[in-house]
């Protein structure tokens, strides 16, 4: 185990290098987290629809409580027309959700730790937002920069400070996860290499710190994935119905 | 004492775990851009995977069974509903075939009543007729004889005063002039021996 915290979030290459043209895809650490945490998601949720009966099972009522969490939250945030996305949204709030949970399980990888891989959801997010809402509303669309009720004064600062608050979404939706969980991970990496340094007499407290850090991570987890399933509902309402 | 130590000892492992991270620090891996390209094709590729088996299989089917399971309890409670309805008809007819039969009990116990009181006051009239009939006839009877007291009073007194006046002077008196005295006599006080 390396003292260093940031030696968690190496990738590394699992297996032999795999090339298109000049580009190196090969299957790393990453891949097989983001592998396992897709093969959880799908066989947790086919058990939980295979059977079906009107006293749900465990698995089932898991399955049939997510399903109606996630599209709850959809119909609260965006509205009934949002529910052609009901299964992108549903699918992103459990891949990172589930990325984010295992990477709680000691010495695994967290995917949503890189700022890569939070990064191209949301500008896949953004970018799929933006071509929503320019197909809904036309050039319309470009009123979402317009608040209405504005003093004429004001209107170009505001202007301004709306297109740059548009395009800095994807920023701030992928760093927000991504430094969330690098920096949870790093303090009970540090917390941890505490106890170890610190022994038998003072890693007790160290140690207790890291029992609570671990809780609070997995908090953290689940709340990071709640706040970009439904930041991307927000994002999602802003393209559906128009109104600012 | 082990208190002091004890921070003391923390203290000084900050320095030393700086020295550690020093040595072995290249940075944040993330910014490392040698694995990008094949993070990107994976996220793609899982990701992708996922949405499409979840969108295309599962979904529709745990939103079907929900549908199903809503209908159930729907149509449940509706045939619930439904067997109430008609037991309360069911009751309220049960409650008009009990008031129907009441009244009807009420009609027959008339009926009856009347039946007997008419059979009552025929038999009772009939009875009446008997009695006053009989009454009638006492009367009659009676006025009969009351009719007949005076005419027998004056012969039994005509022959007792025969015989006293025979007894007492020895002869024989005439019958005729004896009733003569004696009708004198009812005619004067006939009114206080026997009503009018």
């Amino acid at each position: 185990m390396a003292a260093n915290p940031m030696t968690q979030f190496e990738v590394y290459r699992i297996g032999p290098e795999i090339k298109i043209g000049n580009f190196d895809i090969s299957f790393t650490n990453a891949s097989l987290f983001m592998v396992i945490s897709s093969l959880a998601i799908l066989i947790i949720f086919n058990l939980g629809s295979k059977k079906n009966s009107i006293l749900p099972n465990k698995i089932q009522l898991l399955g049939e409580l997510s399903y109606s969490f996630v599209s709850k939250m959809i119909n609260d945030t965006a509205g009934s027309k949002a529910k052609p996305y009901f299964s992108f949204i549903f699918s992103l709030f459990m891949f990172v959700l589930f990325c984010n949970m295992f990477g709680m399980i000691p010495y695994t990888f967290t995917v949503t730790s890189h700022i890569i891989v939070t990064f191209v959801l949301a500008a896949f997010i953004f970018i799929g937002v933006t071509i929503i809402g320019f197909i809904k509303h036309g050039f319309g669309y470009l009123k979402l920069f317009v608040p209405s009720g504005v003093p004429i004064v004001l209107l170009p600062l505001i202007i301004i400070i709306e297109i740059i608050s548009y395009l800095s979404r994807p920023i701030s939706l992928s760093v927000r996860l991504f430094a969330n969980m690098m920096a949870g991970h790093t303090m009970m990496k540090v917390f941890g290499g505490f106890v170890v340094s610190l022994g038998i007499i003072g890693g007790w407290l160290p140690l207790s710190f890291s029992v609570a850090l671990t809780g609070l991570e997995i908090l953290v987890a689940f709340l990071q994935a709640y706040v970009f399933a439904i930041l991307t509902c927000i994002y999602l309402n802003d393209a559906l119905n128009l109104h600012h | 004492m082990i208190k002091k130590i004890f921070f003391q000892f923390i203290f000084f492992n900050f320095f030393f775990l700086k020295e550690v991270f020093g040595a072995e620090s290249g940075g944040m891996p993330q910014l490392n851009p040698e694995f990008w390209i094949s993070q990107i094709f994976w996220l793609t590729l899982t990701f992708g995977t996922l949405y499409i088996i979840l969108s295309k299989l599962i979904l529709p089917k745990i939103s079907a069974n929900l549908e199903l399971r809503k209908s159930q309890i729907q149509e449940n409670i509706e045939a619930a509903e439904k067997q109430r309805e008609s037991s309360e008809s069911k009751l309220k007819e049960y409650d008009q075939i009990i008031l129907k039969t009441k009244l009807k009990a009420k009609n027959i116990f008339k009926d009856a009543r009347d039946k007997a009181l008419k059979d009552i006051n025929s038999k009772k009239e009939v009875l009446d007729n008997q009695i006053d009939d009989e009454i009638k006839k006492a009367e009659k009877e009676i006025e009969l004889l009351r009719k007949g007291a005076p005419e027998k009073i004056n012969k039994i007194a005509i022959e007792t005063s025969s015989e006293i006046v025979k007894k007492l002077i020895g002869a024989d008196i005439n019958n005729s002039s004896l009733s003569a005295i004696v009708e004198d006599l009812t005619k004067k006080s006939g009114d206080k021996y026997y009503g009018s």
